[in-house]
């Protein structure tokens, strides 16, 4: 299976409530909030570091899950976020300038 | 606010988390309006480094919301930069201007920057009125370009008009503006006294005859039946609630550090120079005061018809001496409404005294008492 990066998407406003990351969406100012899974994934997301990597150092550390599954679970969360544009995913490391460290 | 927006902000009121935060950058402007509320000198700003710990230490904090304004926010040399690192800690920036410094290139800047919204301040729809107002010749034209320039740009302007007597004929001029403009427009019936108390300004506010032909404006209130109602009984969730976010999701930091519960509300309760931001909200006795006050313990509004659905102001009561007190200038917006006097206009009634007294005198007195 071919490599999978995630980046947080540069125009986004996100900021972490005990624990829960809120994001607005730069395209049309749309309120998200991730649960703690998720949050995890997009704090991760430095676009360097392969989903699968992150899934395995960040997810399953703090989670009791098969790996597979939060992999398939992860990769899935992730397409729906770049549909909203609040993170970019591509088959090759990110580069380009993202958003800053999240707190 | 959208139902998340709410959750979240209940959220951060029980976390006692300052969500939303209003940063003036400085007081400097380069309009002179007369009903503004500030003094434009510079006394000490707050330095580019300064601004960046402060950015630091509100994020850490959970601000999300950051409005930056002023004084004319464009004023600042080191805008851009302040803004470039507000977005690298991933605030929600909204600014507040009068857009007179946005060109072209500005608006482009701004959008790259992925700034969320821009309100700019319109108060009317003709030269003569609006550059009469701000005192600078050419401003209405210059603020228009602006939207403009912005709203080209996809951004979410929203134009602010604030009410006054020179102006008072020209709402719906501004309105139809926005409409051509394609962006929102906010009217503010509210004239505030300056920072340190001076109550001058007042006298721009609109009359009880402008605030009821403003109240029932369709285009403005919607169902004006519903608008103009008599208001419920309060019942106790209603007294046990909060006056506003003011100190409790929402606060207010000067171009000079000083930390305010709200921009209308100048009770001082700490300077970011001398404490870290999170400190003054946490612990400061002022703050704690105003996040102590619920509805039932307001010395006159409690007893109030108006009480449920009253838009007091803690911050103008607290400039009419008393933070528990009635906010006059809402008590009108109250009646003007409704028809009803408020709690506080019928006591100060009640309290005028007598110039004249006639004291009947037994005649065989015969003298002037």
């Amino acid at each position: 299976m071919s490599k999978l990066f995630v980046a947080r998407d540069s125009r986004v406003a996100a900021r972490s409530l005990d624990g829960e990351m809120m994001i607005m969406s730069g395209r049309d100012s749309t309120l998200f909030t991730l649960n703690r899974t998720a949050t995890l994934l997009w704090q991760a997301a430095d676009g360097v570091t392969p989903l699968d990597e992150i899934v395995e150092r960040r997810i399953c550390v703090e989670f009791e899950v098969d790996p597979s599954v939060a992999l398939q679970d992860a990769e899935s969360l992730a397409r729906e976020l770049a549909n909203h544009e609040i993170l970019q995913v591509s088959k090759e490391p990110i580069l380009q300038k993202s958003a800053g460290a999240s707190r | 606010m959208t139902g998340l927006m709410q959750e979240m902000t209940a959220k951060a009121l029980r976390l006692n988390v300052p969500l939303n935060v209003q940063l003036d950058l400085t007081y400097r402007c380069n309009e002179r309006c007369v009903h503004c509320y500030l003094d434009h000198d510079d006394h000490g700003e707050l330095t580019t480094v300064e601004i960046k710990r402060l950015l630091e230490e509100m994020a850490d904090a959970g601000v999300f919301i950051l409005t930056l304004s002023g004084g004319e926010i464009f004023m600042r040399k080191d805008l851009f930069e302040i803004l470039a690192y507000a977005r690298q800690l991933m605030f929600c920036v909204k600014l507040k201007t009068n857009g007179v410094m946005i060109r072209e290139r500005e608006a482009r800047r701004l959008k790259d920057l992925g700034v969320e919204s821009i309100q700019i301040s319109v108060y009317s729809h003709r030269p003569e009125v609006h550059d009469a107002i701000t005192l600078l010749p050419g401003s209405l034209k210059r603020s228009i370009d602006a939207v403009r320039f912005l709203a080209s740009q996809g951004f979410k302007v929203v134009i602010a008009n604030v009410l006054m007597t020179q102006n008072m004929q020209d709402y719906s001029g501004v309105r139809a503006l926005a409409a051509e403009l394609g962006v929102d427009c906010t009217l503010d019936p509210t004239v505030t006294p300056m920072m340190d108390g001076n109550r001058s300004p007042l006298r721009l506010g609109v009359d009880q005859s402008a605030l009821r032909q403003v109240f029932r404006d369709e285009a403005l209130v919607g169902d004006v039946e519903e608008f103009c109602a008599v208001p419920a009984a309060a019942d106790e969730n209603d007294m046990e609630s909060l006056p506003c976010s003011a100190g409790h999701t929402a606060c207010y930091v000067s171009p000079y550090g000083d930390v305010y519960p709200c921009v209308q509300f100048p009770l001082p309760t700490g300077n970011v120079r001398r404490q870290r931001f999170l400190d003054i909200w946490r612990h400061s006795d002022q703050m704690n005061e105003v996040r102590s006050i619920r509805l039932k313990d307001l010395t006159t509004c409690s007893h109030c018809t108006h009480v449920s659905a009253c838009t007091r102001c803690p911050g103008l009561a607290f400039m009419e001496g008393n933070m528990r007190g009635p906010s006059s200038q809402d008590c009108e917006k109250s009646f003007a409404r409704t028809g009803i006097e408020s709690a506080n206009m019928l006591a100060k009634r009640r309290a005028v005294p007598n110039l004249v007294q006639i004291r009947a005198v037994p005649a065989a007195a015969g003298a002037i008492a």
